[in-house]
């Protein structure tokens, strides 16, 4: 009962979402993140310096991870709460869904989670009886369509206030139809009045966490709706779900990665809410869960550790990589096909699901560097594509006709002299074939990209050739 | 056309080889004979070693073999070099940013990757940062616009460079594109792998080219260029694509980048 991948078809899944002039429309919002990051970046001098001293937190993290865990797992208990490790999607599920019947659980209050998304936890609460509600507005709305996110911040990017409209018409039946829902804020206004009644009945609240802190045993989140402290207080229990790599040292190290994650992922100084949970209700506490859980999901990554990946792991989940990416903005998130998309979906993905699977993704990059240029905790993301092509053609998984194309290719290219006569020929004849207009409507080997764009014809002879003519040379 | 303003160079006429690049080579080599203009009008003496290909389409593809093996070969080419020089920020960032990358393990081969990426420089950026250039004598009669190539404006800092340099060209207009640092879509083998998705991203630049209203687009690579002119001209555009040496060694008198040679006149 895992997310089901449709990354290897990405090819035919960005063809429909080019086609999609919904879609097209919605998306044109995601650029509104590139100009706010850049005006959070260029109010705060030391925020490249943050950067690097964000990437040095995260890889001495990663580097003694198995001592931070145990650190983090110790102070949880201390402060009265209970740490399950959870080495795949699958057991993740069984704990959670244990810990739920233990409860006695119908109902179930859900913060924004990437995590569960992975492990596809909504279908599994479903089938146990037990009624996940998302709470997140981005999420509810998905929810109510039945659809994944499309990003991993604002995961309802993919739609416009019509369609929100349309679907609350759909699903809040017992509202007056005649209501007037055209204004966003009268949107969030029903959310939150829906929403109400199912916060106060829920009998667990499932949150994700962005930093598990190991000196003190906290959890934390940011939001900007506040779903997320209604979710973890109101219930009688409060069960995280993060995976190994959201550990930080420090409360203070925590606080510098807080300092670029909310200016990288929206361009704010701040998240509206950070809200930090240790333990459960303490005597004396006006509220509060009775019980506290961390369930801390492997599913892949401790065997990232170590390798040339082990960078994918400094993550932060701001989201910034995706919303200054030319293929992202052109396909959305559903077209990448699993749990995460964008740069940083297409270098985890195959980490996590297996190249065979997510292959597609980390190809389908005009390594332009955007990407890295804006990751707050500077994870070399084109490289890592880069890494992920160098292991299918290790593998022979490239494409025959690639594969092929370049051994021809390279035979040339090593041979100057060969190379020189051959260009030289092909050039000429191209330049015959083009004279005219001097470029190409359509050429059967580059239908690629005469399908959509003239291509140019070359002007006669090569450079080099009319070089060694002018300065005399031998051939 | 002279140049007027250079300054002298860290050395009197250094040996520079041009490293062409095969686009250029191939498809256009009037930009190779516009970089030579511009490498001599700076005090340059320039050579043209026997090349084929920096080895990018393969890196880029995975295939690390090929690539090592044309690096070795580019190396060995312009050993005798002061410089090497290459109208391109693309072709130039493989030789100065991955070629040292490719021989991690090899310490040999990686240091000579490193003396060579030390000397080796994007067509503009080596006019302006290294050899003092600070106008040049061309003329153009038009506004242009200048789109930064990804590769040069992230990999090597290529972005003040040009637009120094096209401020002093006479009688030029340049404008500005909205999201000019967003790509244009070409990336090398993605243009024709992923025809539609490139055609979505070059569709939108082709859009942000015409609001900004020039009578032609420059860049300092014949890649993204070559994209760039496809979609005007399919799109029946009027807006013309070239290579921005072509302009500032006064050389734009020619066809554009896909453009056939006038009809003689009668």
């Amino acid at each position: 009962m895992s997310v089901v991948a449709t990354s290897a078809n990405f090819k035919d899944n960005a063809h429909e979402a080019l086609t999609d002039a919904r879609l097209q429309g919605a998306m044109s919002f995601s650029r509104n993140f590139v100009g706010r990051r850049a005006a959070a970046a260029a109010r705060l001098p030391e925020f490249d310096a943050l950067r690097d001293s964000a990437r040095a937190i995260k890889d001495h993290t990663l580097a003694n991870l198995d001592l931070y865990l145990e650190a983090y797992e110790r102070k949880v208990r201390a402060s009265g709460g209970e740490v399950h490790y959870a080495q795949d999607a699958d057991e993740a599920r069984k704990i959670i869904i244990a810990l739920c019947k233990s409860m006695g659980a119908k109902s179930v209050t859900k913060g924004k989670s990437m995590i569960a998304e992975e492990i596809d936890l909504n279908h599994a609460l479903e089938a146990a009886g037990i009624e996940p509600v998302e709470t997140d507005l981005g999420e509810y709305i998905i929810q109510l369509r039945h659809e994944a996110p499309s990003h991993i911040i604002a995961p309802a990017i993919h739609l416009t206030a019509k369609d929100v409209e349309q679907e609350f018409r759909k699903a809040h039946r017992d509202l007056s139809p005649d209501r007037s829902l055209e204004e966003p804020e009268q949107l969030l206004a029903e959310a939150r009045q829906v929403l109400r009644a199912k916060f106060l009945a829920a009998d667990v609240g499932i949150t994700g966490a962005n930093f598990l802190v190991a000196e003190t045993g906290t959890s934390i989140i940011v939001t900007n709706e506040g779903n997320g402290d209604l979710t973890q207080i109101l219930p009688q229990a409060h069960i995280v779900i993060a995976s190994i790599e959201k550990i930080v040292p420090t409360l203070e190290d925590a606080a510098q990665l807080l300092r670029v994650l909310a200016r990288s992922a929206t361009g704010q100084d701040a998240s509206v809410y950070t809200t930090l949970s240790t333990g459960p209700r303490r005597p004396g506490d006006p509220d509060g869960p009775t019980a506290y859980h961390v369930v801390i999901l492997d599913n892949g990554r401790s065997a990232m550790l170590g390798g040339e990946f082990e960078h994918m792991l400094r993550c932060i989940r701001c989201g910034a990589c995706m919303n200054h990416c030319p293929v992202y903005q052109a396909v959305g998130g559903h077209a990448y096909g699993w749990v995460y998309p964008g740069p940083m979906g297409a270098v985890l993905t195959p980490s996590l699901i297996g190249v065979a699977e997510g292959g597609q993704l980390p190809n389908a990059s005009t390594f332009c560097g955007r990407c890295e240029e804006v990751c707050p905790v500077r994870i070399p993301l084109p490289g890592l594509m880069r890494h992920w092509r160098e292991r299918e053609f290790e593998r022979r998984l490239s494409p025959a006709p690639l594969r092929y194309g370049l051994g021809f290719w390279a035979f040339f290219a090593n041979r100057p002299t060969l190379y020189r006569m051959a260009t030289g020929l092909a050039a000429r004849a191209m330049h015959l074939a083009g004279r005219n207009k001097g470029r190409f409507a359509w050429l059967p080997f580059a239908a690629g990209w005469t399908r959509y764009r003239d291509l140019a014809a070359p002007e006669g002879a090569t450079f080099q050739s009319q070089w060694r003519a002018r300065s005399g040379a031998v051939r | 056309m002279d140049m007027t303003g250079a300054s002298p160079g860290p050395k009197s006429q250094p040996r520079v080889g041009l490293f062409v690049t095969c686009l250029v080579d191939i498809i256009r080599p009037s930009v190779g004979f516009a970089a030579v203009k511009l490498l001599e009008d700076a005090g340059c003496k320039v050579v043209v070693p026997s090349q084929t290909c920096c080895g990018q389409p393969a890196y880029n593809s995975g295939d690390r073999g090929s690539a090592k093996i044309l690096a070795r070969q580019a190396i060995d080419a312009f050993e005798d070099c002061d410089y090497v020089v290459a109208p391109s920020g693309s072709c130039g960032g493989m030789l100065i940013k991955h070629y040292p990358h490719l021989f991690a393990g090899e310490p040999d081969l990686a240091q000579r990757a490193e003396r060579f990426a030390e000397k080796t420089h994007e067509l503009i950026s080596f006019l302006v940062d290294v050899m003092g250039v600070k106008k040049v004598a061309a003329r153009y009669e038009g506004t242009v616009a200048y789109h930064d190539s990804c590769a040069g404006l992230r990999e090597l800092g290529v972005k003040t460079q040009p637009r120094r340099l096209l401020a002093g060209v006479e009688g030029l207009t340049l404008v500005e594109l909205s999201d000019a640092e967003i790509c244009c879509g070409f990336g090398g083998l993605f243009a024709t792998k992923y025809g539609e998705l490139s055609n979505a991203i070059v569709a939108r630049k082709a859009d942000d080219i015409r609001s900004a209203e020039p009578d032609t687009v420059l860049a300092g690579d014949l890649g993204c260029l070559m994209n760039m002119a496809g979609k005007l001209q399919r799109d029946g555009s009027p807006i013309k694509a070239r290579h921005v040496a072509e302009i500032l060694a006064g050389m734009a008198d020619g066809p554009a980048i896909g453009e056939g040679k006038p009809e003689p006149a009668r």
